[in-house]
């Protein structure tokens, strides 16, 4: 039973040593020259200073935006299984996804209606 | 090499009741899609009642029809219980519609607030709170609520009663947050709700998981077969079972559970607290009876204690904490605990006579509950419900119709004979009788009597004591309350005179099928 | 000694007699109307009252023709089942029979000749509308006490009257006096009270059934039906004022006149003989009980007659005098087969006593409520149809032939003659003697009110009464002078009787003949009278009583000192019963509500704190409710 699992196992030390091993290099051998700019929190392509809008808040807009990003998202994923078994899963599968999609669709429908999508 | 997959067969008819709501909730997404914004109301109000009402017609044709199946490869029990809790959820989900339809009673027309996100006191929100506009998601919210409890009960497999669990849950949460006045109070209430909730699901989940892995199968029906054969470890099962019943405890608010209780209570709008009194407590305690009843009916002698404990705490604690309290609302949720309490009495019962009466207290206490909210949210003043126990002196002299009416259902909640809940609590504690469980039974009515003690003291706050000064006054209600109100104190009265032909009604659907 | 047939039976009420609840309904629809309407009814009220007892009386009349028409003359009407547990049946219905029929009769035509007589009398009063619904209240109480058919029926009745007496003798409340005589009076029904309630449930233990048909059919006997019959006699005792629950009735006279006379000396008083009258087949199975009966009654006869010699108080007298007179009827009663003549002294009683009283109530009217006798004198010419009423009641009273007195006092005596041996000559000496000192006081009461000089307090202008106050006074005194002759002609009440009372019984011979009897009984009697006349008449009366008297007048004025007895020997020891009583009610039971109350508002309290509003200690307390339930469980598997 074990040897299923042991290349999984040395997969897991392997790539835990290695990072081990990279932090513990770089820390031990590079040198440590401190500015301001490298205690900041490192952000990607966004300016870190000054935060938009009062108080280092972001508008809930964009939380939306990735809300139903997601939300979309998880349930097209939800549309690929079925794809791959759809000609095993016959009329029954067909007649449930088309549902699903219907309701998926009354959401966006909502969203959409209400201003969900529009920025402003 | 992959194989065909078997297409699972469903019977749709059974699951009529579930389905329509569902539909109907779905149909309001799409009216708050489509209809414009000064018929969306009326429409709203128009789906969910007419969805609840063709739901109850098919719950009656249904039980007309009397055969008891399981349906969607038993992952549904269509039986008398479920049937009957159905039926209960439908016209309790009516009068809690009602409920939130009521326009009359907030000056700006509305009981829920138009945009919750809004920080509480921001400007905006006082501008809003001021204003006539109306939010009207809250009804495909409730109709979703609704849906999820009718499946609750009926659920023959754990995960699909997580599933249940879940969509029940999630609209209540939002809907706690809701209220248009004391907004800040209300978000409070809806964050502790999901957090407790998430937390409580949890356990259900690990429960259910725990359970897979000692029955091999989330089916109640497998699980009984499982906890028949002997020779199996069953540490998996007990823990289980304790995971399971923390988070079906949760949702019915028993002791050590029910810390969230008050607090949602109060915050949330008082239709929205009606809707999680009364429904959310039936549709739990279905849950509950099918778990214990067919999953863990033959292990009856390992958790029974459990139960005994749990049922002896929260009766206790309900009914001493609710004599300091000093909020109406808050009072109504210790009193709700209490009853809890009452009605696990009947379900350690354990017989035919136990499933009835719990039936029947069920019914009982969900109309009782849903009209007591009702009358709660006509005593208002300037800012919004006057729930504080010392405004509501001498509400007698002022409003003797109204004043009556609350002291009938405090009544009612005390047990007092000739209304319901004295007939409900007979039929439960005469089933624990027959079933071994005096000693519970004496708990039970010691804690009967204290909890009478603090319905009296609102009786004699209401008429023998002088109004205040600026106390509050009572709105008039339209229709909407004014109808739910009269029906539960209907239902409240004449089920305390006449209560045979609903406890023959209970007793004939108190059959599962396993 | 049975002198009744086996069983007795009862036959359903039909026709005419089918209406019998319109009887009980009418007075009572009266008190109900009058006592909801308010202020309403302040004009027609009083009006309505009479009217309802008036209706009341024909109804009477017309049933009494109905009965009389029939064969079994024992009428029962099913009303509703009152009480139905198990095996214990109690059916609410009404039982018309001779007796009862009887009793409507009296309650309903003398109750309505006070009704009329107290529009005068009351005229003045501000709540003379309240007065008028207690009255009615009394009647339909009274009418339920005498058609019950058991004895629970009976006790609601009992109780009925005894609340309408307490109500009417505190009429006037804020008189001191009034509101301690109603106390005093409801406390010592209370004590009869009891005595009744527990034959109602011996007779439930033993026999389990309270209807009459019940009851007279079990064939009780022994001690059973002794101790059921002494227990119904202390009921009899308390409500009809007999030795030794007496005291109360000479108090109650604070109450108005009308009711004075109405309540408490023609008919609610005589309740107690109905009892035993009705009870007749108990009596019967226990000789016992009745020599009880008998002795209560002649003790009592001589109690009344003594007192009511020493009392300067019109109303006390005539009060004494009814508590005596009632003896009478209480040792003719005891006397088997000498029911019917305890119902003929009753009937013809009720006549004079409630026509005396009337005419003191129309003095009292006259004379600025004064009742003090020896500040009354030489009314006669003043209140010339007040003297003729008073005088024919007198006449009736000391049993004059030919009126009322005379037929059924004389039965008395002679029928205790008749019980033979040393019991007979003991209690028909003590009726003979009653007799004599029965004519020495009423005479001394005519002549001390009627005649001699006048010895009024200043500014008294005696005047004759309204006719409407009259003219019931007038039909009572015709009552007083006719009515015994009427129903003694060929038998007419003993036979009319007969099936609640049994036949009347002859006995073989008599102890002392007839004529001989009533010839020695005229000469008591007028030595009686002659006594207090030379004593009253021929001397000026003083206008304080005298000092220097008899130990027995000191005694006699003093109620005998049964009101000092009945202190020491019951208020004291009560008093301090109950004082102990609410010490442990204070400190023990109170103390102990009082504490857990405090102990669960105090838990309440503790607890409340731990619902901190902390969502973080709401997941803690959660969780450790789930370790918990955990442990329970495995707790439980553990033990297996």
């Amino acid at each position: 039973m074990l040897q299923y699992y042991l290349p999984i196992i040395v997969l897991f030390v392997l790539a835990f040593g290695f990072a081990a091993f990279s932090v513990g290099a770089a820390s031990f051998t590079g040198p440590k020259r401190y500015n301001r700019a490298k205690y900041d929190a490192y952000e990607c392509g966004i300016e870190p200073a000054p935060q938009p809008m009062g108080g280092g808040r972001f508008p809930i807009k964009f939380y939306l935006t990735a809300m139903l990003f997601i939300v979309f998202d998880i349930e097209i994923i939800f549309l690929y299984p079925w794809a791959v078994a759809f000609g095993r899963l016959g009329v029954f599968g067909l007649v449930e996804m088309v549902l699903f999609i219907a309701t998926v669709f009354v959401a966006y429908a909502y969203v959409w209606r209400r201003g969900g999508l529009e920025w402003d | 090499m992959p194989t065909d997959i078997q297409a699972p067969s469903i019977a749709y008819l059974p699951l009529l009741p579930i389905l329509i709501v569902f539909g109907a909730a779905t149909l309001g997404v799409l009216v708050e899609a489509f209809v414009p914004a000064h018929q969306r109301r009326l429409s709203q109000v128009v789906v969910a009642v007419a969805g609840l009402v063709a739901s109850l017609g098919a719950v009656i044709y249904l039980a007309a029809d009397g055969t008891s199946r399981l349906v969607a490869e038993s992952a549904l029990a269509i039986d008398g219980p479920a049937l009957f809790l159905q039926g209960t959820l439908c016209v309790l989900g009516i009068g809690s519609i009602l409920l939130l339809s009521e326009r009359r009673l907030d000056r700006s027309g509305g009981v829920v607030v138009s945009q919750a996100a809004n920080a509480p006191g921001s400007r905006e929100d006082l501008r809003l709170a001021e204003s006539s506009h109306v939010q009207t998601e809250v009804y495909p919210l409730a109709m979703f609520a609704l849906g999820g409890m009718l499946l609750f009960p009926a659920c023959n497999n754990l995960l699909l009663m997580f599933v249940a669990l879940e969509v029940l849950s999630l609209p209540l949460y939002l809907m706690a947050g809701l209220a248009r006045r004391r907004r800040l109070l209300s978000q409070e209430a809806a964050l502790k709700y999901f957090l407790l909730g998430a937390f409580a699901s949890a356990f259900f989940l690990y429960g259910v998981a725990l359970l897979y892995g000692y029955a091999g199968s989330v089916d109640l029906g497998d699980i009984l077969t499982a906890t028949s054969q002997a020779g199996k470890s069953d540490g998996l099962l007990y823990l289980g079972v304790a995971m399971l019943g923390v988070g079906l405890l949760f949702k019915v608010g028993a002791v050590p559970f029910q810390a969230w209780t008050p607090d949602v209570y109060q915050g949330s709008p008082t239709p929205v607290t009606a809707l999680m009194a009364a429904c959310t407590k039936v549709a739990a305690f279905g849950a509950l009876l099918r778990v214990f009843y067919v999953g863990f009916g033959t292990s009856q002698w390992d958790w029974r204690p459990m139960l005994w404990a749990v049922a002896i705490l929260t009766m206790v604690v309900g009914a001493i904490l609710a004599v300091t309290q000093t909020d109406v609302k808050r009072m109504l949720a210790y009193s709700s605990i209490a009853h809890t309490g009452f009605i696990l009495v009947g379900v350690i019962a354990i017989n035919k006579s136990g499933l009835s009466g719990t039936l029947f207290y069920l019914l009982t206490y969900g109309f009782t509950t849903i009209a007591s909210f009702a009358v709660v949210g006509l005593v208002r003043d300037s800012a919004g419900e006057a729930t504080h126990l010392a405004q509501w002196a001498g509400l007698g002299k002022r409003s003797p119709l109204v004043a009556g009416v609350f002291a009938l259902l405090l009544f009612a909640l005390a047990g007092i004979p000739l209304t319901s809940g004295f007939m409900a609590k007979f039929a439960v504690f005469k089933a624990a009788t027959e079933g071994g469980a005096t000693a519970l039974v004496v708990v039970g009515v010691i804690a009967s009597a204290v909890t009478a003690f603090f319905y009296a003291r609102v009786v004699v706050l209401m008429f023998f004591q002088e109004p205040t000064v600026d106390g509050p006054t009572v709105a008039v209600p339209s229709a909407y309350t004014a109808v739910t109100i009269a029906v539960g104190v209907a239902f409240t009265v004449i089920l305390g005179i006449v209560p045979q032909p609903v406890l023959d009604l209970a007793g004939k659907a108190a059959t599962f099928i396993r | 000694m049975t002198l009744l047939a086996e069983k007795v039976t009862y036959v359903p009420a039909t026709g005419t007699l089918s209406a019998l609840w319109l009887l009980l309904a009418l007075p009572a629809a009266g008190a109900a109307i009058l006592l909801l309407t308010g202020k309403r009814s302040e004009k027609w009220g009083p009006y309505l009252a009479c009217a309802m007892t008036g209706l009341s009386f024909v109804l009477g009349v017309v049933f009494f023709f109905a009965l009389k028409g029939l064969t079994n003359r024992s009428v029962d009407q099913h009303l509703f089942s009152w009480i139905s547990v198990g095996r214990f049946q109690v059916p609410a219905g009404l039982l018309y029979d001779p007796l009862s029929a009887t009793f409507v009769l009296l309650i309903t035509g003398v109750g309505f000749l006070i009704h009329v007589y107290s529009l005068g009398y009351m005229d003045h009063d501000p709540r003379k509308k309240t007065f008028f619904a207690y009255l009615n209240l009394f009647i339909a109480a009274m009418l339920l006490l005498v058609l019950g058919n058991s004895f629970l029926a009976l006790y609601v009745g009992w109780e009925g009257v005894g609340l309408a007496s307490y109500l009417l003798i505190a009429f006037w409340y804020f008189k001191p006096e009034a509101a301690t005589a109603a106390k005093k009076a409801f406390i010592a029904n209370r004590v009869g009270d009891l005595g009744l309630s527990l034959a109602i449930m011996v007779m439930f233990a033993a026999l389990g059934t309270t209807t009459y048909a019940g009851v007279f059919n079990s064939g009780v006997a022994g001690g059973t039906a002794t101790a059921i019959g002494l227990l119904l006699l202390l009921g009899a005792c308390g409500k009809s004022g007999q030795f030794p629950l007496q005291t109360w009735l000479p108090d109650a006279m604070e109450g108005p006149t009308p009711v004075s006379a109405l309540i408490h000396a023609a008919t609610m008083v005589t309740a107690g003989v109905y009892l035993i009258a009705r009870s007749t087949p108990i009596f019967q199975a226990s000789p016992d009980a009745q020599t009880v009966v008998t002795i209560i009654g002649a003790i009592t006869l001589v109690i009344g007659c003594v007192i009511g010699c020493a009392y300067d108080d019109i109303k006390k007298v005539l009060a004494y005098s009814t508590v005596s007179q009632i003896g009478y009827m209480f040792l003719a009663v005891g006397i088997p087969g000498a029911g019917a003549i305890a119902i003929l002294h009753l009937l013809t009683h009720g006549f004079f006593k409630a026509c005396m009283f009337l005419s003191a109530g129309s003095v009292m009217h006259a004379m600025g409520d004064q009742v003090d006798m020896r500040r009354f004198g030489g009314l006669r010419k003043y209140m010339p149809i007040t003297f003729g009423c008073f005088l024919t009641g007198y006449l009736a009273i000391i049993g004059l032939p030919p009126f009322a007195g005379f037929f059924s006092k004389d039965k008395i005596i002679e029928a205790a003659y008749d019980l033979h041996g040393t019991r007979g000559w003991i209690l028909g000496t003590v009726a003979l003697l009653g007799a004599g000192i029965t004519a020495f006081y009423m005479t001394r009461l005519m002549v001390m009110t009627f005649l001699g000089e006048k010895r009024w307090t200043e500014g008294q202008h005696p005047h004759e009464s309204p006719s409407v106050m009259t003219a019931p006074m007038v039909l009572l005194a015709i009552g007083s002078a006719v009515s015994g002759g009427l129903l003694v002609l060929g038998g007419a009440l003993q036979n009319w009787l007969a099936p609640t009372l049994g036949p009347q019984v002859e006995v073989g011979a008599h102890t002392i003949s007839p004529t001989v009897l009533t010839l020695l009984t005229l000469l008591v009697v007028a030595g009686g009278a002659a006594g207090a006349w030379f004593t009253y008449g021929t001397k000026p009366v003083l206008t304080t009583p005298p000092v220097a008297v008899t130990p027995l007048t000191v005694a006699a004025r003093k109620n005998l000192y049964f009101d000092a007895l009945n202190e020491s020997l019951l208020m004291r020891p009560g008093q301090y019963l109950t004082r102990f009583l609410v010490w442990v009610d204070n400190r023990g039971i109170d103390g102990a509500v009082h504490a857990l109350a405090a102990g669960i508002g105090g838990g309440s309290g503790r607890l409340r704190r731990t619902q901190t509003g902390f969502v973080r200690s709401y997941a803690l307390s959660m969780f450790g409710g789930a370790l918990l339930v955990v442990f329970a469980l495995l707790a439980v598997r553990l033990g297996q």
